[in-house]
């Protein structure tokens, strides 16, 4: 069960943003992912390969990848959504990591410009031991400089209340 | 080539994915960091970690993601299409602490794994799906997820 308050913010968008995919971003990334596929790195190698040229990782979209905060998008809610989260207790620091689900469409290559826009898919209140916890599903969609959408990702955020 | 090419043929039902080992360190997860963009210093600073009621900097969930999408990236080659893909973050993972500049302490290692639950075509693709996860040192799954591949067909 939830309050019509928290429902409100269903469908709600959080957030627009644009992407430079640089060639630099995707090997400094597939390094710390401990990838070392030459699809993400090697021109030459790249070039012939079914993608003609360097693509990134599925699951990158640019830097940052992420809030800088590491709270993904959380903390930059615009006030219409954040307000009746705040009114039920839940405070953006409290933000937890739950899971993703990603639906990749089409290649993300080096040089690309995304557009990602991010809007609340759901939300569902659960009542635990240490009080009431909203599961947030983010939808971000990413559309490259063709128009095309190249992937979706759904960001399960986890909030805890302050309130029981 | 990493190695040579998978046909969407020569994958049986209930087969498993070929293992990917992985270790974490403090100095990985700065790197991931910085990779990344998520400077969240639960993952890098120990007084923080323990204020946040985590007790010590823990594994960045995406960067446990990243481990399984290469994992499936790994077993389709170049030819493949990673169609789907989800985790869940279920428990925390603790990196090794450093011993040296470039050596980390003897611990924990997690294998990426899977295993192909159902092959089927759909319209001209044909399509694998599979259950994915992560082990920890002790065995425990703590990352488990589902994926979807598109492979080449012989034909």
């Amino acid at each position: 069960m939830q309050s019509d308050e928290i429902s409100q913010v269903i469908d709600k968008n959080v957030g627009v943003r644009i992407f430079e995919v640089e060639k630099g971003a995707i090997r400094r990334f597939a390094d710390a992912v401990g990838d070392s596929n030459p699809l993400f790195r090697d021109e030459e190698y790249a070039r012939k390969s079914p993608y003609g040229s360097i693509i990134a990782p599925p699951g990158f979209f640019g830097w940052p990848t992420k809030h800088p905060m590491g709270a993904p998008l959380v903390i930059d809610f615009p006030d219409e959504v954040m307000q009746p989260l705040m009114k039920s207790g839940y405070m953006a620091a409290t933000a937890l990591d739950g899971g993703m689900e990603y639906d990749f469409l089409v290649p993300v290559y080096a040089g690309d410009t995304l557009v990602s826009s991010t809007v609340v898919k759901d939300i569902r209140e659960r009542s635990g031991r240490t009080g009431k916890m909203a599961f947030i599903i983010l939808e971000t969609t990413y559309l490259n400089q063709n128009g095309a959408v190249v992937a979706k990702a759904r960001a399960t955020t986890i909030l805890r209340s302050t309130t029981v | 080539m990493l190695g040579k090419q998978l046909y969407w043929e020569d994958v049986k039902e209930g087969e498993e994915i070929t293992p990917l080992p992985k270790i974490a360190t403090t100095a990985m997860l700065v790197r991931w960091a910085g990779a990344s963009g998520d400077f969240n210093p639960l993952h890098y600073d120990r007084v923080f970690a323990e204020a946040a009621g985590v007790g010590q900097p823990i594994v960045h969930g995406a960067l446990k993601r990243q481990w399984l999408v290469q994992l499936m990236t790994d077993w389709i080659g170049d030819q493949g299409w990673l169609k789907q893909f989800s985790c869940q973050y279920r428990a925390m993972d603790i990196p090794r602490a450093m011993r040296s500049m470039a050596d980390p302490v003897d611990g924990e290692t997690w294998m990426c794994k899977g295993k192909v639950t159902k092959k089927y075509v759909e319209g001209d693709a044909h399509c694998i799906d599979c259950n994915i996860w992560i082990e920890n040192g002790k065995g425990e799954i703590t990352t488990p997820g589902k994926a979807t591949v598109i492979l080449p067909a012989r034909g």
